[in-house]
């Protein structure tokens, strides 16, 4: 099970409240970052501005007085003051609802007050590649199985027993008929041919390809 | 006399790497990997007089040396020990040896070694411009990583040479890679790399191997913007595929403006072809050669290297696919038609399946694809997304 200590950026740039707008401006732009945590001088949380929010408030003022003047204002009368943050100690799978359920680009993680680290799409969308196993070369395998104890168990014996390497093992519901899942398998093969005869052979529905409305 | 002595100096159109020793690259009878297919091919065009043994030159083996250019050398000398029976299964399990894909072999090295050696010969004959055009359909093994076995490869003839072409002749090199297998192991190679600049076009990595070849990868660093990736649809047919084809390696050598074209042959984006799923038939493989012949002819003073590759139907699509390069680098490709009757006649009886009768298919050879028209939208959406760089380039 990864925890978030594993996959977190412990590397964080942040700004104190005082700074301002065009320090927060360069910074985005110095580091190729798109969210910066704002703390206090003992590292404590205090708030989080985003290049979305900097730039919607920069890019509506066309006059270059007023431009220059807001600029020069402070972050924390600009910056989000509730931000989600997680713990070094998460599971990935429940920080990455919380991206989901809060519809949020970063995550600052904070152990015992202070920020330890940031964790942002980027990771956790990579920790799910590396899961499904597609950073490694490998032929993809879905069966559709009735929903019921044992299944896999099955349906693995046969992946056993043809000496195939699996990379990683995923289960989907079947969005069509919830009697039914549909197992993904990553295979360290360039030749399934034998393992989807050995499947069918055994009476598992194989879907390779599945493309809705052609079968082979 | 005089006119031999001329003809000795004079420079070929083109080469054909090959000995009947590139035959001992084999896993076992009933490996889909079969490289009886070269057999095939060069029976196929002696029986139409397109080869003769003038054209033949024999392959070299690769030194150790050459082979360390990419690989690292504890993976050759793994390699070597499994030939010799004296690896362990742990251990080779690490570098990718003895698996279903990769199993080992009696003399796996040297049989690999001499793979890679032909794809050197054919660099020497071009690049010291004793023949315009080289072919080895012993090579393309395109996945073979810097220290693992992969996907049927296990030294990557093709890396090997791009880099000695990089070190020994300072050329700029597009890789075209038409294989239905993304070409990883060339592409991971030199994804650093601005002087190398790789083309591959493949069925989707969403079910096949090895599952990459989207895209985004596009490089690294400074070789950022030198890898083109053109994944296309399962079920994928000629017009489709030719479009995607067409526009990439023109619009990708006018960007790049290479000094010499190598080109990787797989023949298994055939609708026959038992391990994908694209449905093209020959008339891909008329054309993939002419293409890229032209550019060979436009951007790098001739200089064309083709290698073979994948191709798992060995008796229906590899011998007419593969035959098609050959006669294009010798300005030979206007056969059409009936097949010649003796080839057909010699290999009907060992064929598990019927001989196809004339080099096109006819049409019919598989029923109609119900999406199509989606399948093809979709394909030229990727063709634009993969090539907005150098079309949106200032």
């Amino acid at each position: 099970m990864m925890i978030v200590e594993e996959i977190m950026n412990k590397e964080v740039y942040t700004l104190p409240p005082d700074a301002s707008i065009r320090d927060a401006l360069q910074l985005l732009k110095s580091k190729k970052i798109r969210h910066i945590p704002v703390v206090d001088e003992k590292q404590h949380l205090v708030g989080l501005v985003t290049e979305r929010d900097l730039k919607n408030i920069t890019s509506s003022i066309f006059q270059k007085e007023i431009r220059e003047e807001i600029l020069k204002k402070p972050l924390h009368s600009f910056m989000i003051k509730k931000v989600v943050t997680g713990h070094p100690l998460d599971f990935v799978e429940e920080v990455a609802y919380l991206f989901y359920d809060n519809q949020i680009g970063c995550l600052p993680i904070v152990q015992d007050g202070k920020l330890v680290g940031i964790l942002s799409e980027t990771e956790v969308l990579h920790t799910f590649v590396e899961l499904t196993g597609a950073n490694q070369p490998g032929s993809q395998i879905e069966v559709k199985v009735p929903d019921k104890t044992g299944i896999l168990y099955e349906v693995v014996t046969v992946i056993h027993k043809q000496k195939a390497n699996v990379l990683s093992v995923l289960v989907y519901p079947d969005k069509k008929d919830e009697r039914y899942k549909i197992l993904v398998f990553r295979v360290q093969t360039m030749n399934p041919l034998e393992l989807i005869h050995a499947l069918k052979k055994e009476g598992h529905t194989v879907l390779w390809p599945n493309m809705p409305g052609i079968s082979i | 006399m005089a006119k031999y002595a001329r003809d000795f100096h004079m420079k070929k159109k083109a080469v054909f790497i090959y000995s009947d020793d590139l035959l001992t690259y084999k896993f076992h009878n009933q490996h889909p990997f079969n490289q009886f297919r070269i057999t095939l091919t060069i029976d196929l065009l002696k029986s139409i007089d397109a080869l003769k043994e003038e054209h033949i030159i024999p392959p070299r083996i690769a030194t150790e040396k050459e082979l360390t250019l990419i690989h690292d050398p504890s993976y050759i000398q793994a390699v070597k020990k499994a030939g010799e029976g004296q690896l362990s299964p742990d251990i080779a399990e690490g570098y990718g040896l003895g698996t279903e894909d990769t199993p080992i072999f009696k003399g796996m090295h040297e049989a690999s070694a001499l793979l890679v050696g032909g794809t050197l010969t054919a660099v020497d004959w071009v690049m010291t411009d004793k023949a315009e055009h080289a072919v080895h359909l012993g090579g393309g093994l395109h996945h073979g990583f810097r220290g693992k076995a992969s996907g049927f490869c296990i030294y990557n003839d093709s890396s090997v040479a791009i880099q000695y072409l990089l070190e020994k002749y300072h050329a700029r090199v597009l890789y075209v890679d038409t294989d239905a297998h993304h070409g990883d192991g060339v592409q991971w190679s030199f994804y650093d790399d601005p002087n190398v600049c790789t083309l591959s076009i493949h069925e989707t990595g969403r079910y096949l191997f090895p599952g990459t070849g989207n895209i985004n990868e596009r490089g690294n660093g400074k070789g950022y913007g030198y890898s083109f990736n053109i994944p296309l649809d399962a079920f994928t047919e000629d017009e489709s595929w030719l479009h995607a084809y067409e526009t990439a390696i023109w619009e990708v050598a006018a960007f790049f403006k290479p000094d010499v074209i190598l080109t990787q042959n797989g023949a298994d984006a055939h609708y026959y072809d038992p391990l994908t799923h694209l449905s093209t038939t020959m008339k891909i493989y008329e054309r993939i050669p002419k293409m890229a012949h032209a550019i060979a002819h436009q951007y790098c003073d001739g200089r064309w290297i083709a290698v073979g590759g994948g191709g798992y139907d060995i008796w229906r699509v590899v011998p007419r696919a593969w035959s098609r390069i050959w006669l294009e680098m010798t300005d030979n490709n206007h056969f059409n038609g009936p097949l010649p009757e003796k080839w057909i006649s010699k290999w009907s009886k060992k064929s598990p399946v019927p001989l196809p009768a004339a080099w096109e298919d006819p049409e019919g050879i598989y029923k109609p694809i119900p999406r199509k028209q989606e399948i093809t939208e979709k394909n030229r959406l990727t063709v634009e997304k993969a090539l907005y760089p150098l079309r949106h380039e200032h």
